[in-house]
């Protein structure tokens, strides 16, 4: 007999006083928990998300999208950064400021050492929760793959306000696609682990900008 | 402190010496009441915990009551996801498998995401031994790995350490293991982190194999999860071109949506935020991003065990929060080692006597590992009742009865070491039940009181090592109520009570 037939054939023996029903029941779990917390206009959901973002560390910018690639070169000119992962995908005209920066297209070759060797990172994200404080990234075109924001020390990303904002994790995980790689992004690294003190910055990017832009 | 739990003493052997301890006693008040405080002001910005506690705990109950059915489903996903999956009966067959797919892939080092499962079944020892070098990625399983330390916390495992401890740990030992401690690093914790991504990221940005655990998988896309704080885990679930991930049954949730409960659940508990910095998803492998060959290795390791018992299976309900721990006297004080197993405090004391049995005098004890103060299951974010289990496991320990090992259902006997507790439980029915004898004696007591020791010779030793024997009063309750409250001659004691009001008196009254 095979492990898994074994660890199968274990189970169904355990729950033999359990006179189950040939497949899951629907309803077994009430659900009466709340969709959002709070009532908020899409200001200020924004507000809320810009809020806790930076209650976490992160650096939160605003800015219209006439005035995106403006704010974003500047970002990069103040961290001094002379070279920029740049997603296939990410708008044209968003780095359309950017002077005596060399772009890196992220690509399938492109190793974690070269990476390792970049200064900052400029993408989109998938959606932004506000009770969290969270950007989520699907690896869409504007995102890259997921090495491209974690190998670098500095990431800049922009959130399109409002229509990428959401209030909750259970309206974010509604538009999401589970076949796709996620990550959740609350605020740079962190850890807790000596003393449960919380230090931002260990291995994941340990500057995080958001740029919640609206039209 | 050696890498090893095997052989550990007893719980309070283990606990009497931690307690002396006082460097340890210190570092584990100190961090256990900072993360309880903070704890407790997440969970108070959620209206609606206690629906949400109640959801965890139904999707969890339905996860256990078709687990069978979740699993194939899970496997059928990740199988088409581009995934392989293996099952494993117990600790030795997980490390079996690794090994051999470590060593398909001709590597002799690998990253590891923290992962409390890989703790469980001792995989680094096992591919150590096979000649493959496993680096802990986690800053605290770091601090314990160099310090050749084990965890003594579910989310911290170097709880018990403190700044200047780790500052040590790494000038002394990082050198030996890649790349060393920069010259005069002090103990502040941003210093500590930083030497750590220094000496870490050699080996993230060369790893060619992963291995990490995860948090939760769905059984209805075949998609993992992992929930984190440093960016370790993203580096080890991306950069490496194989992934492995080992992971307990009775970690699979049914669907997609089912997150939405359990992400806002998990890191209130745990590290008390409104959300960790990272979390981690993926379903198989995806083309040109991240590892090309995904394993998930199934773990069952005393779980369906556990699952047969219809008490003590709310165990496997557990995400491993580790808030449990915090909020606990007995953990704050015996610290997480005297537990001796990768799962410590409330949860470890009712988690390992069933994975493991209560063969060793150490597992036999864990069930007394408590005050049964209840703070544990007060916190729980699905409601294990913890002091029930704690309850239901002792009378096992110590009247025996049917429990399943390996699958097979089996008689315990009584444990040896209550014989003295049976008797004097024997005796006291006795007494209780012959009034006439109680006060006999409950007279002698009293009039002999001067002469009680503080300790109790023979079997009664044990017990009085943790505490003084109780003093007896001058005058017994029930002769006080005579003399204050009852009529004409009770004070006599002659058996004619009239019975003004105790149960007792009015059944002596009867005899």
């Amino acid at each position: 007999m095979s492990t898994r037939d074994q660890v199968l054939g274990r189970i169904r023996r355990a729950l033999a006083d359990a006179q189950r029903e040939a497949a899951p029941a629907r309803g077994a779990v009430d659900r009466g928990y709340l969709r959002v917390h709070g009532h908020r206009d899409a200001a200020q959901t924004a507000d809320l998300l810009a809020e806790n973002l930076a209650d976490y560390r992160a650096i939160v910018h605003r800015a219209t999208g006439d005035e995106l690639p403006g704010r974003l070169a500047g970002l990069l000119a103040a961290r001094g950064a002379r070279r920029v992962v740049v997603p296939p995908g990410l708008p044209e005209r968003w780095l359309a400021a950017l002077q005596d920066v060399e772009r890196v297209p992220d690509s399938a070759g492109l190793t974690a050492r070269e990476l390792d060797a970049v200064d900052s990172v400029v993408t989109g994200c998938a959606v932004a929760i506000a009770e969290t404080g969270t950007i989520v990234l699907d690896a869409g075109p504007d995102q890259g793959r997921r090495r491209i924001t974690l190998v670098p020390d500095h990431h800049v990303v922009v959130v399109r306000v409002p229509e990428q904002v959401v209030d909750s994790v259970p309206q974010a995980l509604e538009r999401l696609d589970p076949v796709r790689p996620l990550t959740w992004i609350s605020g740079p690294s962190a850890t807790s682990d000596i003393e449960l003190d919380r230090v931002e910055g260990v291995h994941g990017p340990r500057t995080l900008e958001v740029v919640l832009v609206t039209d | 402190m050696s890498g090893t739990y095997l052989g550990m003493p007893a719980f309070p052997v283990a606990a009497g010496e931690a307690v002396r301890d006082t460097t340890l006693r210190g570092n584990l008040r100190h961090a256990t009441h900072t993360i309880r405080d903070k704890r407790a002001r997440a969970v108070a910005e959620l209206d609606d915990w206690q629906q949400l506690r109640a959801a965890g705990k139904q999707i969890k109950d339905d996860v256990l009551r078709h687990l069978d059915h979740y699993l194939v489903r899970l496997e059928e996903a990740v199988t088409t996801a581009g995934g392989t999956v293996h099952w494993a009966a117990d600790a030795d067959e997980a490390n079996r498998i690794v090994t051999d797919l470590v060593r398909a892939t001709g590597e002799t080092e690998v990253v590891k995401v923290k992962s409390m499962a890989t703790q469980e079944i001792g995989l680094n020892d096992a591919l150590a031994e096979a000649g493959i070098t496993a680096y802990e990625t986690d800053l605290a399983e770091l601090i314990v790995q160099l310090g050749d330390d084990l965890p003594s916390h579910i989310l911290v495992p170097a709880i018990h350490r403190n700044r200047s401890e780790i500052r040590d740990i790494f000038t002394d030992a990082m050198g030996r293991w890649g790349r060393p401690a920069p010259e005069g690093l002090s103990d502040s914790p941003a210093e500590l982190a930083e030497a750590a991504r220094l000496h870490l990221r050699e080996k993230f940005l060369r790893a060619k194999v992963g291995i990490s655990g995860a948090n939760f998988m769905i059984a209805e896309t075949g998609t993992l999860v992992v929930v984190e704080s440093e960016g370790n885990g993203r580096m080890c679930l991306t950069l490496p071109e194989t992934l492995i991930s080992v992971v307990g049954i009775e970690k699979v949730l049914p669907s997609w949506q089912d997150l939405e409960v359990f992400l806002q659940l998990l890191p209130r508990s745990s590290t008390a935020e409104r959300m960790n910095p990272y979390t981690s998803t993926w379903t198989g492998t995806t083309d040109e991003d991240g590892p090309r060959t995904f394993h998930l290795v199934l773990v069952d390791n005393g779980r369906t065990d556990t699952l047969a018992d219809e008490v003590g299976r709310q165990a496997l309900r557990c995400i491993r929060c580790s808030a449990c721990l915090n909020v606990c006297p007995v953990y704050e004080r015996a610290g997480g080692h005297a537990y001796g197993s990768a799962y410590p405090g409330p949860i470890g004391a009712i988690l390992t006597p069933q994975l493991r049995g209560t063969d060793t005098a150490l597992d036999a004890s864990l069930p007394y590992a408590s005050s049964l103060c209840g703070a544990c299951y007060e916190v729980c974010p699905v409601a294990i009742d913890i002091p029930e289990v704690l309850v239901h496991l002792r009378e096992r320990v110590v009247q025996g009865g049917e429990v399943t090992r390996a699958g097979n259902r089996v008689t315990l006997r009584p444990a040896k070491g209550h014989a003295a507790e049976r008797a004097a439980m024997r005796a006291a029915r006795w007494a209780l039940d012959h009034p006439a004898a109680l006060r006999a004696g409950q007279r002698l007591a009293s009039r002999t009181r001067r002469f009680h020791p503080r300790r109790l010779p023979g079997p009664g030793k044990a017990w009085t090592d943790t505490r003084d024997v109780p003093a007896v009063p001058a005058e017994s309750f029930r002769d006080w109520w005579q003399r204050t409250r009852g009529t004409g001659a009770a004070a006599t004691g002659s058996g004619t009570g009239t019975g003004t009001g105790t149960g007792i008196e009015s059944r002596e009254g009867t005899k």
